[in-house]
């Protein structure tokens, strides 16, 4: 599952821009390869990220990786339902699982994400 | 049945200890009643009971002592008994740290000798034997970059680690205060070269590198990587995790390698954890040698004999790092270790280990999936991917191999491999056990394929099956109540 509408990273986090903002997740692809999702530690909200920064870590029963911005920006908000719901990475990683939003971003720096096309090839054509 | 837990075993007022009768005046208790708790829940049991309960938890023990222990980048060798009974010798045991100089001139020169043969080993010019593990290494080598670098008066804030890395060298170099930059692996596993050339700058401090990497590939740009580094006044770290393979045959030193650590703990033989204390000694090149932590073991003559001793008069020492000399029983299982082998005996060692890392590899990928496939060195990587379509993932293959009477592989490491099952037998293993393992491998692949549901409930033969691990993991209860 590939979502049309949004922007993705190499490192499988997805970007949806919606009033000038943009919220931030992982894809299907990223937290079925994780695993069960057990720990969520996201970015202080008003901190200022630089695009593909490290500014969380993302921990399963398998692995500890870390969640790269893929954007410039400051936190405007995090969700904050994943420190007691980690699973609803898993469960709904394009809509509750939903990680933080960026606010003062700069769209220039969309030219440097993949399309849902190039995302697909990245990930092997999986849908 | 499994081994209840000892306050499970509890019955109120059951003693393992029966005191003389009070012959002197009752000690009024000084403590307020707040201090004192009345709940504290501690078991209640005979001396029998306890006995009884710890000798059967550690027949249920997965050790080398016990069983093949195939996990990849802990070299999880055999540790011969012999070193336990040097050990254990009152002269080395019964030792105090406070005790003066001349009474400790043995002890002093097995460090020094140590010291010596460490160096001589990774091509190093100093050691220090004080870091208790490889992660503590790791963070004194980094104090001392970090120290050489504020003498010089040099800002630098990055330090670089190839994505095949262990996690400790990013959270050493983090911890350490440095930003960390994340180098991308080659085709052939290597170190990416365009992508260390670009990552490169006056503001990189080191470069931290396992050579063979998590793979267990030996990188064969190792001299350029070296080189570049070197070109732009980067500091090369090498992880000493996986020096196995190459003991006796090159040397980190010779590769263009500024601090070293090694694991006694790995390489040379002294036991892994049981929550243990390990041995990360750290060697650097001469120009590093002032930061050294203090106090570094040397010789002099004295009225014409030779005198050991503890020299701390560097000004410039990035300080103590651990209490007293490091973790001392195990220098001398380590001198042992080496003086037992010398150094025919370790080259030996680091052959054998690649072969027969190479002689399972070699057996093994006709039935699972090996991304890199060239002539590795001690340990070797596979991936579950062609058993994940049945739906058996690496760590179902892991628990079966439990009910073959083997430890599991290291999993889902490193992490640039999908469903990675990482081997390492080590040079300790005969070719009959060799044969076994890839006979069980085999095997399980054969199940995967055919009775997905087999591999996926395993295992059946150890005291406790499938744990819950999300379930712990998210909600972690660590108490008995």
């Amino acid at each position: 599952m590939v979502p049309e509408n949004l922007y993705y990273t190499k490192e499988h986090e997805w970007v949806l821009l919606q009033n000038g903002k943009a919220k931030i997740g992982i894809t299907d692809h990223a937290q079925k390869q994780l695993g069960d999702v057990v720990y969520v530690e996201l970015p202080a909200v008003g901190a200022q990220l630089k695009q593909m920064s490290s500014c969380g870590i993302i921990e399963s029963v398998k692995a500890v990786s870390e969640i790269y911005s893929p954007l410039s920006g400051k936190v405007k908000t995090s969700n904050i339902a994943l420190s007691d719901h980690p699973e609803k990475v898993n469960h709904s990683p394009f809509g509750e699982g939903w990680m933080f939003e960026l606010e003062e971003i700069q769209e220039s720096e969309l030219k440097n994400l993949l399309s849902a096309q190039s995302y697909r090839e990245l990930i092997g054509n999986e849908s | 049945m499994p081994e209840p837990l000892i306050f499970e075993k509890s019955s109120p007022e059951r003693k393992g200890y029966l005191f003389p009768s009070l012959d002197v005046p009752i000690f009024e208790n000084s403590l307020s009643s707040e201090a004192a708790r009345e709940d504290l829940p501690l078991p209640e049991l005979s001396e029998l009971d306890v006995v009884r309960h710890f000798t059967r938890l550690s027949q249920e023990n997965f050790s080398i002592d016990t069983h093949f222990y195939p996990l990849g980048s802990c070299t999880m060798k055999y540790n011969p008994k012999i070193h336990d009974e040097l050990a254990s010798l009152s002269g080395f045991s019964d030792l105090h740290p406070f005790q003066p100089e001349d009474q400790v001139q043995g002890a002093l020169e097995i460090m020094f000798q140590l010291q010596n043969l460490l160096a001589e080993i990774t091509g190093m010019d100093s050691i220090s034997l004080e870091p208790a593990a490889g992660a503590h290494g790791e963070f004194t080598g980094l104090l001392m970059v970090q120290a050489y670098f504020k003498d010089k008066k040099e800002s630098r804030r990055q330090v670089l680690v190839p994505d095949s890395s262990h996690g400790t060298n990013p959270a050493t170099a983090a911890m350490a205060g440095y930003e960390v930059v994340q180098i991308p692996s080659n085709s052939r596993g290597g170190v990416e070269l365009e992508s260390l050339k670009q990552s490169l700058s006056e503001n990189v401090a080191a470069l931290m590198l396992t050579n063979p990497n998590t793979l267990g590939l030996f990188d064969e740009n190792i001299l350029e990587i070296t080189r570049l580094v070197h070109e732009k006044g980067g500091i090369l770290y090498y992880d000493g995790a996986n020096l196995n393979p190459i003991l006796g045959i090159a040397r980190p030193g010779d590769f263009g390698f500024d601090v070293v650590h090694v694991n006694l703990h790995k390489t040379f033989t002294i036991p892994h954890g049981g929550g243990g204390p390990g041995a990360g000694p750290v060697g650097v090149k001469k120009f590093l040698e002032p930061y050294l932590p203090v106090p570094i073991v040397k010789k002099k003559k004295n009225s014409g004999q030779e005198w050991y001793y503890l020299d701390d008069h560097y000004p410039k020492s990035i300080g103590k790092i651990k209490a007293y000399y490091g973790n001392f029983l195990h220098l001398v299982r380590g001198l042992a270790y080496i003086l037992s082998q010398g150094a025919e005996g370790l080259k030996r060692i680091a052959e054998l280990s690649v072969l027969n890392a190479n002689y399972m590899k070699e057996a093994l990928k006709k039935y699972y999936d090996l991304p890199y496939d060239r002539m590795c060195q001690h340990e070797f990587v596979l991936s579950a991917k062609k058993q994940k379509a049945y739906g058996v993932k690496a760590s179902d293959i892991a628990k079966r191999l439990l009910d073959y009477g083997f430890h599991p592989p290291t999993i889902y490491f490193p992490l640039i491999v999908e469903e990675a099952l990482m081997i390492e037998p080590t040079e300790t293993e005969s070719r009959e056990m060799l044969d076994k393992f890839i006979r069980a491998m085999i095997q399980i692949a054969e199940e995967a394929e055919k009775n997905p549901s087999l591999v996926k409930g395993a295992p059946y033969t150890t005291p406790i099956s499938r744990v819950d691990e999300v379930l712990a993991a998210r909600k972690p209860n660590l108490c008995w109540c």
